[in-house]
Formats: structure tokens, C-alpha cells, sequence
């Protein structure tokens, strides 16, 4: 490497070395002032990328699918219902459900700013907190789908979910054909992140992780 | 406010970037400007409310330009600013000069996974009944209130139905600016999108939106 300190990201974009030097003297600071401890951070990180995520969702939704009792308790009080599974506290304190069917396709969006659930899905990517999004997802969700290479039934009303409050919507997306005999570990395989935030569908058999 | 934030029917943003297999965080920076900004929360020096007001009222060319992470950095630093943790010439210097102020609690590692199993519940005791009941028909308020608010503009004098009542939470537009919790009746309010886009929009469309009670009257 031709410069003398390590690159973690593109050269191409010059504002990313200000801001990590940004960054980097805030953290140092705050460490002085002793109002956070760095092992802290370090804990915060690997939590996030390893421990929440949209698999726990997934086991969610595969549970809603195949136990009518969970189900129930699910659409009656999701925070207790997801609690079951050890999924709790932090941008999921009050969550509800919202189950796509025939009629109803749901779809969830923040334009205020970026609120997801975190206990379920984890962080949101990118796009989820971008101005693309966030703008034409609650005028054109059709045309919002279509990038994502959904389409919808015509006539299928398409219910669209603003979180504005401390309230986190997670989707169930419909099950998919041709999987009545299966299990709920294999059924969460087909469950993407997309399609618990309403952009997705579940996947068709075929299209599952092996 | 009506800030860049308020993002809601805005065009001419383009298409939507999507990522395959997407990171959660794209350079080391990102990470720790997250975490930084959770840790900083966890020391009780300011609410969730607080912390978006920061970031929405950031100058919009700046808001509109700078990713994510970007902007909870800026957010921190002018909470932390705001609140008299650091000075201007500690954050321009990158060194300590006054010393700290005293804050509620230093989140350690070891209470971390604690900490995120707790979260921060926004709800509380019902101290009145609700205005409204399931199926009134309301209409939301005009206003532009300089300050914090969580009625977006798109859907500001508009006429729905109370679809759902989730309880009663703490008031954003109080509670962002240190004047209380004020907590009252929070609802899901539902949209035909008709009614919000004009009757040439897409008829099968719906809106379902969170809403205070504040923010409505009955139709």
C-alpha cells in the first residue's frame, strides 16, 4: 500500500477520509471526557452485526405460519408474542404486526426519518433510510415495488405503514405455495429481509437457501 | 419543522440504490459513529426526540447530502454541544480542555446487551380517556410548527379514519425540546390515498400513519 496508513474504503470518495478523522477525534474526546468507555462501542458493533438481525424476524414470521396458537398471541400483542423468542427492548419496545393476504399487500416506510425494527430486522439498509424511498414510497408504492421487481395484482390495495411514532410494524408476508409439509426452520429460509419490511415477497420454494 | 427530513411525496430523488448482500455498515467510521451515538444516548443527556431534532434541523443542503451516518455524527456533536458536554474549541481541537460534565450513567460493555433488551418504552399511564374511539372520522391539523413534529406535511389537513389506538406515549413535539413528556393518546390513523394525493393517484392505495391526538380534530 502506497500511503502510510490503512484504507478501509473507496479513494474515489474523498469525504470519507475527513469525516472517519471526524469521527475518529469525537470518539477520542468523548473517551477523555470519560463519558463513554470504548469497550462499549466495541460491544455495541458485534451485537448489531452478529446477534440481531433479520433472521430473527424470519423465525417469526415462520412460527406465525405454522402455529395458529402463536398466531393469535402474535396479532394480539406482538411485543409479548416476539418476546417469546428473547427478541426484545431497543426500536422494538412497541411492535405490531401486519399480515399480507389476497387483498392486502403491506408495505412499511419512515419519512420522517429511519425508524425500523430493530429487535427483528436489525439495522435498515441503505436504501431504507435514503431520500429515494422515503419520498415515493408513501405517494407511488407501486412504482416503489416495481423496482424492487415486485408486482402486485392489480386491485390488490397496497397499505402503506409510515412510522412516525415509537410503534414498529414487522410483515408477514404470505406463505408461499407448496410448502404445507414443511418445517419452521426450513420455512424461515424463505423469508427475506424484504419481504418483512414489504418490499419482497417471501420466496418460492425453489428459490430457498438449500 | 418542515426540515429536509420530511421527506414524505418529495420527488425527484431517482431511483431507489439497491445493494445486494449489503453490510450493515460500509467502513469502520460508520461503526463507530453508531455506536457512539447509542453509548452517548445510553448516558441519559437527551431522549429520542432530542436526538432527531438534532439531526432534522441540520441546514437542508447539508441534511440532503450527507449519508446517514453523517448525519448522526453531526447530530451528536451538536447534541453534545447543545447540552454543554463539550465546547466548541474541545471539538474543533480534539482535545479535552473544561472539565466533564457530570452525566446520569458511563454505558459500560458489560451492561450493553442489557441495556438494548430494556429499549426505552414510550408509553405511559393513561390519565385521561381518549378523544377519539376506532372508526371516528378526523381530520388532521394544519399546521407548520417551527418546532419538532411527527405529522408530516403530506398528510396535514386531511381527512381519515381512526383505524387503531396504540395508548397513550410520550408527545414528540413536548418532549424534543425539554418541555415535558406531555404523554397523550397515540393512534393509527388510516388514509385513502386518494384523499392525500389527489383523485388522480393510484386508488389502491393506502396510508396508515401514527398519530397524537393533538394533531386531530373530528371531520
Amino acid at each position: 500500500m502506497s500511503h502510510d496508513h490503512s484504507h478501509d474504503h473507496d479513494h474515489d470518495h474523498s469525504e470519507l477520509s475527513e469525516i472517519e478523522l471526524r469521527v475518529r477525534a469525537l470518539e477520542t474526546l468523548l473517551t477523555d471526557k470519560g463519558y463513554i468507555d470504548p469497550p462499549a462501542l466495541d460491544e455495541l458493533i458485534e451485537t448489531y452485526e452478529t446477534k440481531i438481525g433479520p433472521k430473527n424476524g424470519a423465525r417469526v414470521v415462520a412460527r406465525t405460519w405454522t402455529d395458529p396458537a402463536f398466531r393469535d398471541r402474535l396479532l394480539s400483542d406482538a411485543t409479548a408474542a416476539i418476546a417469546e423468542f428473547g427478541f426484545t427492548g431497543r426500536q422494538g419496545e412497541h411492535m405490531v404486526v401486519v399480515e399480507n393476504s389476497p387483498t392486502t399487500h403491506n408495505m412499511v416506510v419512515c419519512t420522517l426519518c429511519s425508524c425500523y425494527p430493530w429487535t427483528v430486522l436489525g439495522l435498515p439498509p441503505v436504501w431504507y433510510k435514503s431520500a429515494p424511498y422515503r419520498s415515493r414510497a408513501v405517494r407511488d408504492p407501486r412504482g416503489v415495488l416495481a423496482e424492487f421487481g415486485v408486482s402486485l395484482p392489480e386491485g390488490q390495495e397496497i397499505r402503506v405503514w409510515d412510522s412516525t411514532a415509537e410503534v414498529r410494524y414487522l410483515v408477514i408476508p404470505e406463505r408461499p405455495e407448496g410448502t404445507a409439509d414443511w418445517s419452521e426452520d426450513k420455512l424461515a429460509d424463505l423469508v427475506t429481509r424484504d419481504s418483512m419490511i414489504g418490499t419482497g415477497l417471501a420466496l418460492a420454494p425453489s428459490g430457498a437457501a438449500a | 419543522m418542515n426540515g429536509a427530513q420530511d421527506l414524505g411525496g418529495q420527488m425527484g430523488f431517482g431511483p431507489i440504490e439497491l445493494e445486494d448482500n449489503e453490510p450493515n455498515f460500509h467502513a469502520k467510521w460508520e461503526q463507530r459513529a453508531f455506536a457512539l451515538t447509542l453509548a452517548m444516548g445510553a448516558t441519559g443527556s437527551w431522549n429520542i426526540d432530542t436526538s432527531r431534532h438534532a439531526r432534522e434541523s441540520l441546514p437542508p443542503a447539508d441534511y440532503l447530502s450527507s449519508s446517514y451516518y453523517k448525519i448522526w455524527t453531526m447530530g451528536l456533536e451538536k447534541l453534545c454541544l447543545d447540552k454543554g458536554l463539550i465546547t466548541e474549541s474541545e471539538l474543533s481541537s480534539g482535545k479535552a480542555l473544561e472539565p466533564a460534565k457530570p452525566v446520569k450513567q458511563v454505558l459500560k460493555a458489560e451492561n450493553v446487551s442489557a441495556v438494548l433488551a430494556k429499549g426505552g418504552p414510550a408509553d405511559r399511564p393513561e390519565e385521561q380517556p381518549a378523544r377519539f374511539k376506532v372508526g371516528d372520522k378526523i381530520r388532521t391539523k394544519r399546521m407548520h410548527p417551527e418546532g419538532h413534529t411527527r405529522l408530516p406535511r403530506y398528510a396535514r389537513d386531511t381527512v381519515g379514519v381512526i383505524d387503531a389506538i396504540h395508548g397513550v406515549h410520550v408527545f414528540p413535539d413536548t418532549s424534543a425540546h425539554g418541555k415535558g413528556e406531555n404523554p397523550t393518546w397515540l393512534y393509527s390513523v388510516a388514509f385513502k390515498g386518494t384523499d392525500v394525493w389527489g383523485p388522480e393517484s393510484d386508488p389502491s392505495v393506502s396510508l396508515r400513519i401514527d398519530l397524537w391526538e393533538p394533531y386531530l380534530d373530528l371531520a
